[in-house]
């Protein structure tokens, strides 16, 4: 690794990211509409509503910088950009850590836009304080990013890789405890449940959400976020090769 | 006249075809070195094997007396993909700045460097509305940025104008006099003319390996296309 280049390559994703308006009003405003209609559903009766967009801040970033990653890792792959910088100093952890530190910067933009609205505009109240609802969001980015990275080796076109989001994404959504609380599925979903890194996203959320201190597991929780960003970061590593066919 | 680059008895196999086919070639210093050939003939792949980007069966690469690929050549050596490499979603100028601090060059060498491949007009334009032409011409920038000491372009001139590629040229010949080594590919015959050595390969084969002068000499024509084909047919006959 090194500063200097790891430091373009986050200049480079960030200004990437800049000339293209469109997908910066999508981040920020899409999940303050959702949040809107999860809002009108439930006519705002709590705990509920409180409970779900509370979740909801922790699924955003997850499947927006999954879906963000996976494409713009998987055009590096295609575009013959990854081939030059791999010739180049360029070192695998310049490349995976400068998408994880340029899109964990826009999803905590996104997280505090998004948070900022749950509790103001839609009067989400949690026990815990907003700051650490931001820092899950942020973890759960990175998740979305090292998940991204490394799934963008298996898709080999545009098409596949939107289509990783089903495969990868949705069943750890349905089974996060945001449908049916994680203690009442049937023992076997717990236990898929329980290997999947959203739910610990999803119960973290839920620790800020019922106590006005950090918890130990809410703490635990990270610490399993943080485990999986490093594996995801280190899988994808192994899928760059200087060399390739 | 001492080798920037050489290649041993190179074999590399692509799925069950054998692209190169125990080739040896050499590329002096501080010269500009045309490798010549048919599409799919294996000049991208031998290219590849040369930045250290390419797998191989087996055979050595040799670049300024160190394996291909080493640490120590990655900001030694300036590869140009066949495709513009590129970020679409960049200013021209932004594409060559990240590349410069790739490189360890200074951000004023970016902007010489635009200027150098005729595209200061549109420096700030985003690469993406540039025209193809235009757009090799980004991606040559960013090969050139850090002053290599080889230079590995493969086809900059497609699709490029007369006039551009003659300026092209001119800048090749210039950093070559300079003391840069300079492995183009091209297929398009007439430009082996500019180049003080030929490599000319067919089916991951080495035919030639001279000067163009002599390339013609042997084939008994003063016609590069002809020579080519005269050289084939020798080839295939012996």
């Amino acid at each position: 690794m090194n500063t200097h280049i790891l430091g373009a390559s986050i200049t480079r994703i960030l200004q990437q990211l800049r000339h293209d308006p469109r997908t910066i009003g999508m981040l920020l405003v899409v999940p303050v509409v959702l949040m809107g209609l999860v809002y009108a559903m439930f006519a705002g009766a709590e705990p509920v509503t409180s409970n779900v967009l509370l979740i909801m801040l922790g699924l955003f970033p997850f499947t927006v910088m999954f879906l963000i990653t996976s494409i713009a890792m998987l055009r590096e792959r295609t575009s013959g950009t990854l081939e030059r910088l791999m010739s180049t100093r360029t070192g695998k952890g310049d490349l995976l850590f400068g998408y994880g530190i340029a899109f964990g910067t826009a999803a905590a933009v996104q997280a505090v836009v998004a948070s900022t609205c749950a509790y103001l505009l839609y009067g989400m109240t949690t026990a815990g304080s907003a700051g650490l609802v931001v820092l899950v969001a942020v973890m759960t980015s990175l998740l979305g990013v090292g998940l991204g990275l490394l799934c963008s080796a298996f898709a080999r076109t545009e098409f596949q890789a939107v289509q990783l989001l089903p495969v990868v994404v949705i069943p750890q959504i349905l089974l996060c405890g945001l449908f049916v609380p994680r203690d009442q599925m049937a023992g076997w979903l717990q236990a898929v449940s329980d290997v999947l890194p959203l739910s610990y996203a999803v119960e973290a959320l839920q620790q800020v959400g019922a106590n006005a201190e950090p918890t130990s597991t809410f703490w635990l929780d990270l610490v399993v976020i943080g485990g999986c960003v490093i594996l995801g970061l280190v899988l994808a590593a192994a899928t760059l090769r200087r060399r390739t066919p | 006249m001492s080798d920037a680059i050489s290649v041993v008895d190179l074999v590399v196999v692509r799925g069950k075809s054998t692209v190169l086919n125990s080739l040896s070639c050499r590329v002096p210093a501080g010269r500009i070195t045309g490798l010549l050939g048919p599409s799919g003939s294996g000049k991208t792949t031998l290219i590849r094997a040369v930045v250290g980007v390419q797998l191989v069966r087996s055979g050595t690469v040799t670049v300024l007396g160190r394996p291909a690929g080493s640490r120590e050549l990655r900001a030694k050596v300036g590869y140009m993909t066949q495709a513009p490499s590129v970020y679409p979603d960049l200013t021209v100028v932004e594409n060559a700045r990240y590349f410069a601090s790739v490189a360890g060059a200074s951000a004023a060498t970016a902007r010489a460097a635009v200027d150098q491949v005729g595209l200061s007009s549109a420096r700030d334009q985003v690469v993406g509305t540039l025209s193809g032409g235009q757009r090799s011409r980004a991606s040559l920038a960013c090969t050139i940025v850090g002053d290599p000491e080889v230079l590995v372009l493969d086809e900059p001139t497609v699709g490029q104008d007369p006039v551009l590629r003659e300026e092209l040229w001119a800048s090749f010949r210039e950093r070559a006099e300079a003391g840069t080594t300079v492995l183009v590919s091209s297929h398009v015959m007439d430009e082996a003319n500019r180049c003080d050595r030929l490599l000319l390969i067919r089916d991951g084969g080495l035919l030639a390996d001279d000067t163009p002068d002599e390339v013609k000499r042997r084939a008994g024509t003063t016609d590069l296309d002809k020579a080519f084909l005269e050289l084939i047919k020798i080839g295939s006959s012996s």
